[in-house]
């Protein structure tokens, strides 16, 4: 055990984001370093791997600038951890979490180390309370609820940032006022996206907390950015007992971040050039949605985390979203097909699904009829999509008149019901609309 | 046995020590993680840690256990919940709060319990290696107790006792315990093996008629995201017909087995009609937890498992999923900086796996009772291409093959069982069984239903290019009848009273279907138009 800072002019290699020192007395895995160059810039890193007396450090931030002779790095003994402090909220941050709001730095009540620890499973509750988003096709068919992970799986180009924002909106103006709390972490995003989703905030006044990488700051703070996010959010939700709805845009961004330094590291790289242990690093993420059972342990809030996945190629078996999928509790899928014909949101939900929507609906927490309205809504708008591949090769024409009615079905339940544009629907308007489109289909609801 | 750490990396770390034994189990660092020796040089070990290396420093001393990594055997593990190195987890939360924050010993069995023990044997027998002893009760179970020793019993307890003493001697003074450790990654032994005859009832329809599985035998369940493999599994666990259920979430999702903890408490076996967690043992590494734990979790599982088996018990073994494990796997080798296999896996990846599912099976015990341990693995291919490593390693040695199909999953038709591409080596050995306990027809109407759906596959076919008015009234009618057999036998709803469906309601559900479809061809041969047939 060290008690003082040490401090080492005795870097033997620098390779993009990784130093090597040498001579080191004594470090420790994971230790956070400060890296002086020699024009006095200063800068975080963290021990990456320790051979003997030689260490392999991790740097975030620019290296540009470092050199072999006259760079030092201070040893600190201490972990990488995250100022906590109710005064966090309202607040915006950098991925290294230096405030960028021209505030002072608050003072933080306590400290926690970034990557969290896991929940013991045996302390989760189930998720069960639901969380009305104001859209259609997500409260009626993939019903979100508190302490859930859901994504949005977006492609290039669709509105997938209109749809965080509407979520938030509603999920805000829903909400108990003072136990609200969005945490919005940007990583990689166009300074063009960022704004917009900062507008949204302030428009709102909503209760929020933001870290913020832009695609021109380091690539390292992506993978910081999140686990910020992440602990202040536990925080809140774990020892103040409030909701937090975690947005993480985007995703992809933050998995090529990851393949970025596992490339440097020299590390093997597995499909499409992506670390083999891209699953276990995402679940150190998303895994960190939840709620705790027992109040002796700690309070009743929830981490709610909704991530927003760019597929590359619009591909859903994409490594990014597919282990992504593999991990969250369902997927909201947006499709370029109804984009195209001006639906908004365009989410397809064939493909979508919420796991955890069984438990979350009917009576006590939406409606006794929901399950029922769901599932016939989703079987005869399969039987009409089903049918769609029949018609573009025997005509309607060819087709039975059952076969026809289902076919309008399926039409007018993209533009009535999943089609809502920027018009928030609550519930029970969902679910009435549901009812109404049953009946004027003369579809049974049996 | 003490050393000092050299070079940490990831979650393998190099000690300077000597006198280790391969797969010996160690305790690293001020922390006391615990890990197991994977590579052994002149002086120097690799040692896997099992837990979070963040804050362990150069130089922390180290020390051997002297014993490969173990789990302990005895009364209480039924309705446990452990991690992958069996720390039981409630305790864990009572020990340190929600979070797992560090590495903390606290051993599976609890020594302090009471329990009542009854001696089978008389003082003065002989007694032998893995012969019984006596039982205990635990829960409804007799849980027997196996001789740890061969020799003439001078005494043995009869009443009540904590599992830290003794509850017997023999002549040349060892002791006679009810509980003892195993190594995780040693089959435990038995007389001899026997194959599968017996079927093992899912109480799902598609499964226990289709592709029907034995005790003993092994099942793969591979399925893209979204196919239903945990609600098939956690279906298969509540339901099937066996004594002990051993569950393992593997690298999966965190409210996921909340959710299982809250149905099985809920829940009665349909079989004997207790409480369901009675008869489980859930082993949960979720993969927000250490990878090497994960990689360690399904030797846990499995050893406790076949503990119960060695009592004369039918252990179904669950595991969610095999992917993880391998992925673990994956992730070890490469800090280990092994050649890379296929994608990155190991090469040992098929011999590891093979020799896990070779722990499956019948046998007659030490003690010459039959006891079975089967499994069932779901396995998560990357982007739900069946052609990966894992998928193909467990086709070669597993006994039947339960393909889940994304088109089925977005149809919404659960359990999305392909009934294609499935198959059950077992189903020859199983059928004379139904046959005979069931129905005699079992057989007959199994064909036919595969028949029927075949020829509509081919009819579905023709309908596409000449939409389906095209088609004659008989071909019509058949895909009536397959669209009833998709729809209201093939698909169970987890969710409702339907999920469980025992052999006789399996097979009169199907032969309803079959007594429609003769009555409605019958008809048409009498010049009855369809659609008046349909409509009945």
């Amino acid at each position: 055990m060290r008690l003082l800072e040490h401090i080492y002019r005795t870097i033997s290699s620098i390779r993009g984001p990784l130093l090597l020192v040498e001579n080191v007395f004594s470090a420790r895995m994971g230790e956070v370093v400060r890296i002086l160059s020699p024009d006095n810039r200063e800068m975080d890193g963290e021990v990456l791997k320790i051979e003997g007396d030689t260490v392999l450090i991790q740097v975030y931030g620019e290296t540009r600038g470092l050199d072999i002779e006259n760079s030092s790095v201070v040893f600190t003994d201490s972990i990488k951890k995250a100022s906590l402090s109710l005064d966090i909220i309202g607040r915006i941050f950098n991925g290294s979490s230096i405030p960028i709001d021209n505030l002072p730095m608050f003072i933080p009540e306590k400290l926690a180390p970034v990557t969290g620890f896991p929940m013991n499973p045996s302390a989760r509750a189930r998720p069960e309370e639901f969380i009305e988003t104001g859209f259609s096709s997500i409260d009626g068919l993939n019903t979100l609820v508190k302490g859930q992970k859901l994504p949005i799986f977006s492609c290039a180009g669709l509105p997938s940032k209109e749809l965080a924002a509407g979520i938030l909106k509603n999920a805000a103006l829903k909400g108990e006022k003072d136990k609200f709390v969005v945490v919005f972490v940007a990583i990689g995003l166009t300074y063009h996206e960022y704004s917009f989703y900062r507008s949204i905030l302030e428009e709102m006044r909503m209760k929020f907390v933001a870290f913020v990488n832009i695609a021109d700051e380091p690539v390292m703070e992506r993978l910081l950015a999140p686990r910020f996010g992440l602990t202040v959010a536990e925080y809140l939700a774990f020892e103040k007992g409030m909701d937090l709805l975690v947005v993480m845009t985007d995703m992809t961004n933050y998995c090529d971040a990851l393949r970025e330094i596992s490339t440097a590291r020299e590390e093997l790289p597995g499909r499409r050039g992506y670390p083999g242990y891209m699953y276990s690093d995402l679940a150190s993420i998303y895994e960190r949605a939840g709620r705790i059972n027992d109040q002796k342990y700690g309070s009743s809030g929830s981490v709610t985390i909704l991530p927003v996945v760019t597929m590359p190629e619009d591909d859903i078996t994409h490594p990014i979203p597919d282990l992504t999928g593999y991990i969250t509790e369902g997927q909201i899928v947006l499709s370029r097909e109804l984009h195209q014909k001006g639906i908004f949101p365009p989410v397809d939900v064939l493909p979508s699904l919420s796991r955890l929507m069984q438990r979350g609906i009917g009576e006590g927490h939406t409606r006794e009829d929901h399950r029922k309205i769901a599932n016939l809504l989703y079987k005869y708008y399969a039987k009409g999509r089903d049918l769609r591949r029949l018609e573009a090769i025997v005509g309607r024409e060819g087709m039975t008149e059952d076969d026809r009615g289902m076919l309008n079905f399926a039409d007018a339940f993209e533009r009535e019901f999943v089609n809502q544009g920027m018009i928030r629907r609550s519930i029970n308007e969902t679910l009435d609309a549901g009812i109404n489109l049953l009946k004027r289909f003369s579809l049974e609801l049996k | 046995m003490a050393g000092k750490i050299k070079c940490i990396s990831g979650p393998t770390v190099s000690v300077e020590m000597s006198g280790l034994k391969l797969y010996d189990r160690v305790y690293v660092g001020h922390a006391m993680l615990t890990g197991e020796v994977v590579r052994l040089e002149k002086d120097m070990a690799v040692v896997q840690i099992y837990e979070d290396t963040r804050g362990l420093g150069i130089g922390e001393p180290v020390k051997g256990v002297g014993m490969p990594l173990t789990v302990r055997l005895g009364p209480g593990l039924l309705s446990e919940m452990f991690d992958g190195l069996q720390r039981p987890l409630k305790r864990l939360k009572e020990d340190m709060g929600p979070f797992i924050t560090g590495g903390k010993e606290i051993y599976a069995i609890d020594y302090m319990k009471n329990w009542r023990f009854h001696p089978l044997r008389k003082r003065g027998e002989d007694i032998k290696t893995g012969e019984i002893l006596g039982y205990i009760e635990e829960g409804a179970f007799k849980h027997f107790i196996h001789s740890n020793r061969s020799g003439r019993i001078k005494w043995i307890t009869d009443g009540d006792c904590s599992l830290n003493e003794a509850i017997g001697e023999v002549e040349d003074g060892s002791m006679l315990f009810g509980c003892h450790e195993w190594p995780v990654r040693m089959p435990r032994q038995y007389k001899r093996k026997l194959s599968p005859s017996e079927p093992l009832i899912t109480g799902q329809r598609c499964i226990d008629f289709l592709f029907p599985i034995a005790r003993g035998g092994t099942v793969i369940m591979p399925g893209g995201f979204g196919t239903g493999k945990t609600i098939l599994e956690q279906s298969i666990a509540k339901f099937a017909d066996v004594d002990i259920v051993v569950y393992v979430g593997c690298g999966e999702r965190g409210n996921e087995m909340a959710e299982l903890i809250d149905d099985f408490s809920n829940l009665t076996d349909p079989w004997t009609g207790r409480g369901l967690m009675e008869r489980t043992i859930l082993v949960v590494n979720t993969s927000n937890m250490p990878v090497a734990a994960r990689e360690a979790s399904i030797y846990t599982a499995v050893t406790m498992a076949e503990y119960y088996r060695d009592m004369g018990y039918h252990v179904l073994l669950l595991a969610d999923s095999l992917s993880r494990w391998a992925e673990a796997s994956r992730e070890i080798s490469s800090s280990l900086e092994e050649m890379p296999g296929e994608e990155g896996y190991p090469t040992y990846l098929a011999s590891r796996l093979a020799g896990f599912f070779e722990r499956a099976g019948v046998v007659e015990t030490l003690s010459g009772k039959v006891g079975s341990l089967s499994m069932v693995l779901s396995v998560s291919p990357p982007g739900g291409d069946f052609t990966e490593p894992v998928t193909q390693a467990c086709l070669r040695t597993a006994g039947a093959f339960l393909m889940l199909d994304t088109s089925l999953a977005h149809r919404r038709h659960f359990p999305a069982i392909n009934w294609f591409q499935s198959y059950s080596l077992y189903a020859k050995e199983i059928i004379p069984n139904f046959k005979e306990r069931v129905s005699s027809q079992w057989e007959e109407l199994m064909h036919r239903c595969r028949e029927i759906l075949q020829r509509e596959e081919a009819l579905r076919e023709v309908a596409e290019i000449v939409g389906i008015e095209g088609l004659q009234d008989a071909d019509r009618l058949l895909m009536k009848a397959s669209e009833m057999i998709r729809l209201e036998f093939l698909c169970q709803n987890a969710y409702t009273g339907d999920a469980f469906s025992p052999p006789e309601k399996t097979v009169s559900k199907i032969a309803d279907i079959f007594k429609f479809y003769d009555n409605a061809e019958e008809k048409l041969k009498q010049g009855v138009h369809l659609d008046e047939v349909l409509k009945q």
